[in-house]
C-alpha cells in the first residue's frame, strides 16, 4: 500500500499542487513584509485563472494567456493598493470586496464571452525537461528522478528562478532592506527617506502579479479549464503557508509542500479506503487549521502589517 | 472661534458620514452602467427595470424583503462582530450548519406540536450556527490565531461536512424516482414537518383582510430578522456585555486594564455573530424550501459583510442595507430573466463589490476634506 502512494508520481503530482499555493503565497510574503495584509489573493487567483484560459483563447496562445493572467492579477493589485494604501481604507474589507469581485466578474464574463460557465483552453503548455522513459530502458532511479523534477511544465521552473529571486531580494538587496522597514516600522524608514508609499505600491502590485500566475497556473495547468469558483479557497491556504513560513519565501515554499503532500495525499487515499470524499475535501483546510494553531507563538508578523501609514504632519 | 469650528465641522461631518454609503451607491450604479453600455445595453432601460419590477407592486416588495431577511442575519453577524473588532467572515459556513442542524431537528422530531418544534428549530438553527463559529473565537482569543482566515477554512469544512451529513440523511427517493432509477442530483434531506414550518406572511395577511399574493415566499422568519436587529441594539448599548464588548472593539488594552475579559469577550462575541449567522435557517428552511439543499445558500456570508459595511455596522443600518441589496437581487434576477439572459444576474455581485470599495474610499475622502476644514 505504501508503495502504491509513494511512489514518483507521487512526488511530481505534490509539485504540481504545489506551484500555485507558493506562488500566491510569495506574493502574501511580499505584500506583508511591506505592511499590507492582501487577502483578495484568492480573488486575484480567480480571477487571473479566467483571464488566463480567456486570453489564451483570444490570443490562441498559451503564453500570451498567462502573460494576460499576470496583468490582471497586477491591476487587482493595483485596486488593493489605491484603496489600501493611497486610501487607507481597511485591508480585509478591501481584500474582501476584491474576492466578491472576483466571483461576480468571472461569472458574469464568462456568459458574456462564452456563454457558459465552464470554459476550455483551447492551448496548454508543453512539457520541459527530458521524456519519461519506459521501465527498463532506464534505472529505476534515474526514471524516479526524471517523474519527479525533469519533465514538467515550463510554470514549475520559472516558479523555482521566482522563489530563488524572491529570497535575494528580500533579504540580499537594499530593495528588501527598504521593503521589510516599511512593514516593521514605516515611521523610521520614511525618517531615512524612503517613500513608504511608492514601496508599499511596488510589494502590493508584485503580490497581485504572483496571484495571478498561481491563478494561470490552476487554470491553464492543472485543470485545462476554468470553472467558476475553481481558486477553492486555495489563496487562504497560501496565507495560512506564509504564516507557518514566518513570513519568508524559503518557509513559505516549505509549507506549501507540506499542504501539497496533504492534498496529494488526500487524493491518493481516496482510492485506496472507502473514506467519504467530502471528509478527504476536508483535509488541506484541516491540516491549515492545525498548522496555524501549531506555528503561533514561533511566528511573528512584520509590526506594522496591517497598519496603514499616516504620514504625521507638522 | 476655533472650538466653534471644530463643532460646525463635526456636526457637518456627521452629516456627511451618513450620506456616504449613497455616495457609494450611487457610484456604483454608475459604474454599473458603463458595464451595462460596454454590453451594448441601454442602462436607463435596465436599471427602470430593475428597480421598476422590484419594487412596483407588493409581489416585488414581499420578493425584495423575502431575499433581504438572510442578509439581515448574516450582516447583524459581521456587524455584531466587528463591534468586538472580530472580522467574521465565516458567516457562509456558520450558515450551513445552523440550517442543517434545524433541517435535523425538523425531520426528527416529527411528533412534537408546533408551539414546541417552532422555537426547537429556530433555537438549532442559531445553536449550530454559534457552534461553528466559537471554535474560531477561542482559537483567537486563546490562542491569537487571525480569526478571518481560521473563519474562512471553517467555511469550506462546513459545506464538505454538511454535504457529508445530507448523504446521510437523504431523503428516500420518490416513487417517480425509483420507477425511473435515477438518484437525487443534489443532495437533499426529507422535508421539515408541517409543525416546524414558519407561517407565510401572505396567510396571516390574509386573516385581517389584507390581499398579498398568496405564492409569495415572504415569511414569519423577517420579522425574527427584525426583531434580531432590536436584540442587537438593544445587546450592543442597553447591557453591560454591549458594552464590554464594544470597548474591546474600540482598544483591547484599554479595556484590559479596565479590567474587562478580554477573551470571554471576544468568544462570546463570536458565538452570539454565529448564533444570527445561523438564524438564515429560518428564512431558507424553515420558511421557504423546508429541506436541506447544499445549493440553498450561496454567498449569504460574504455578501452580508458588504451589507454590514455599508450599514455603517449599525443595525438599523444593516436593515436598510440588507432591503436595498434585496431589491439588487431581485431586480437583477428579473432582468436577468425579461432580457432572455442577456444580462447576467452576476452584474449585481459586481456592482455589489464596487458599493464596498467606494463606501471604504468615500469615508477616506470626507474624513480628508474635514481634517483640512479644520487646519483652515
Amino acid at each position: 500500500m505504501i508503495d502504491s502512494i509513494l511512489n514518483p508520481d507521487f512526488f511530481a503530482s505534490v509539485i504540481r499542487i504545489t506551484i500555485p499555493l507558493t506562488l500566491a503565497g510569495l506574493g502574501g510574503v511580499f505584500s506583508e513584509k511591506s505592511g499590507v495584509v492582501n487577502i483578495g489573493l484568492e480573488g486575484i487567483m480567480l480571477t487571473s485563472a479566467f483571464a488566463a484560459v480567456a486570453g489564451t483563447n483570444f490570443t490562441e496562445n498559451v503564453w500570451m494567456g498567462i502573460l494576460i493572467a499576470a496583468i490582471v492579477g497586477t491591476l487587482l493589485g493595483l485596486i488593493h493598493a489605491i484603496v489600501t494604501v493611497t486610501f487607507k481604507a481597511n485591508q480585509i474589507v478591501s481584500g474582501v470586496a476584491i474576492n466578491l469581485f472576483a466571483s461576480g466578474i468571472t461569472v458574469f464574463l464568462s456568459w458574456l464571452w462564452f456563454h457558459e460557465t465552464q470554459i476550455m483552453a483551447l492551448d496548454s503548455l508543453p512539457i520541459w525537461g527530458f521524456n519519461i522513459p519506459n521501465p527498463g530502458e532506464a534505472s529505476p532511479l534515474v526514471r524516479s528522478l526524471i517523474v519527479i523534477f525533469a519533465h514538467h511544465s515550463p510554470m514549475v521552473y520559472i516558479t523555482l528562478i521566482i522563489i530563488i529571486i524572491s529570497h535575494i531580494l528580500i533579504f540580499k538587496t537594499p530593495f528588501g532592506l527598504r521593503l521589510r522597514s516599511v512593514g516593521e516600522y514605516p515611521q523610521a524608514a520614511d525618517t531615512l527617506g524612503i517613500n513608504v508609499i511608492s514601496m508599499r505600491y511596488i510589494a502590493v502590485l508584485i503580490s497581485g502579479g504572483l496571484a495571478g500566475l498561481a491563478g494561470s497556473f490552476l487554470s491553464i495547468e492543472q485543470a485545462h479549464f476554468f470553472v467558476k469558483e475553481m481558486s477553492g479557497g486555495r489563496g487562504f491556504i497560501a496565507l495560512a503557508a506564509m504564516i507557518f513560513g514566518k513570513w519568508t519565501p524559503i518557509g513559505t515554499v516549505g509549507a506549501a509542500l507540506l499542504f501539497g503532500v496533504g492534498e496529494a495525499l488526500a487524493i491518493r487515499l481516496q482510492g485506496i479506503f472507502t473514506i467519504p470524499v467530502q471528509f478527504i475535501n476536508m483535509v488541506p483546510y484541516l491540516l491549515a487549521i492545525f498548522v496555524l494553531v501549531g506555528a503561533i507563538g514561533r511566528a511573528t508578523a512584520p509590526a506594522a502589517s496591517g497598519i496603514p501609514y499616516e504620514k504625521e504632519i507638522g | 472661534m476655533n472650538k466653534e469650528k471644530i463643532q460646525k465641522g463635526n456636526l457637518f461631518f456627521s452629516i456627511v458620514e451618513k450620506i456616504t454609503p449613497i455616495i457609494a451607491i450611487i457610484g456604483a450604479l454608475i459604474i454599473g452602467s458603463i458595464v451595462i453600455l460596454l454590453m451594448g445595453e441601454d442602462p436607463i432601460q435596465v436599471y427602470k427595470m430593475m428597480f421598476g419590477l422590484a419594487i412596483g407592486n407588493r409581489d416585488g416588495w414581499g420578493n425584495v424583503l423575502f431575499r433581504a431577511t438572510p442578509l439581515i442575519f448574516t450582516g447583524l453577524a459581521v456587524a455584531f462582530a466587528f463591534r468586538c473588532g472580530l472580522f467574521n467572515i465565516g458567516g457562509e459556513g456558520q450558515v450551513y450548519v445552523g440550517a442543517f442542524l434545524a433541517a435535523y431537528v425538523g425531520f426528527t422530531f416529527t411528533n412534537f406540536p408546533a408551539i414546541i418544534l417552532i422555537p426547537l428549530t429556530i433555537a438549532a438553527s442559531a445553536i449550530g450556527g454559534a457552534f461553528w463559529a466559537t471554535i474560531p473565537g477561542v482559537l483567537k482569543a486563546k490562542k491569537g490565531i487571525h480569526e478571518v482566515i481560521i473563519t474562512i477554512m471553517m467555511n469550506w469544512i462546513a459545506a464538505s461536512f454538511t454535504f457529508y451529513l445530507a448523504l446521510v440523511y437523504k431523503a428516500p427517493p420518490t416513487e417517480a424516482m425509483r420507477m425511473a432509477g435515477v438518484q437525487q442530483m443534489i443532495p437533499h434531506t426529507s422535508e421539515i414537518v408541517e409543525a416546524a414550518r414558519l407561517p407565510r406572511i401572505a396567510s396571516i395577511l390574509s386573516k385581517i383582510n389584507i390581499q398579498f399574493p398568496a405564492h409569495n415566499p415572504l415569511n414569519v422568519s423577517f420579522i425574527i430578522a427584525i426583531i434580531a436587529a432590536f436584540l442587537v441594539y438593544y445587546i450592543l448599548w442597553k447591557t453591560s456585555l454591549g458594552y464590554e464588548i464594544r470597548a474591546v472593539g474600540y482598544n483591547q488594552t484599554a479595556s484590559e486594564y479596565a479590567g474587562i475579559n478580554i477573551s470571554k469577550n471576544i468568544i462570546l462575541a463570536m458565538m452570539i455573530s454565529g448564533a444570527l449567522a445561523g438564524l438564515v435557517g429560518t428564512n431558507e428552511l424553515m420558511g421557504y424550501k423546508f429541506r436541506w439543499r447544499q445549493d440553498l445558500f450561496t454567498n449569504l456570508g460574504f455578501n452580508g459583510i458588504a451589507v454590514a459595511l455599508l450599514g455603517k455596522n449599525h443595525p438599523f443600518g444593516v436593515v436598510l442595507a440588507a432591503i436595498l441589496f434585496g431589491i439588487l437581487s431581485y431586480g437583477g434576477a428579473l432582468v436577468n430573466i425579461f432580457t432572455a439572459g442577456k444580462i447576467p444576474r452576476e452584474l449585481i455581485m459586481v456592482i455589489q463589490a464596487v458599493i464596498v470599495i467606494l463606501v471604504v474610499i468615500s469615508d477616506e475622502i470626507i474624513k480628508r476634506v474635514i481634517l483640512r476644514r479644520k487646519a483652515e
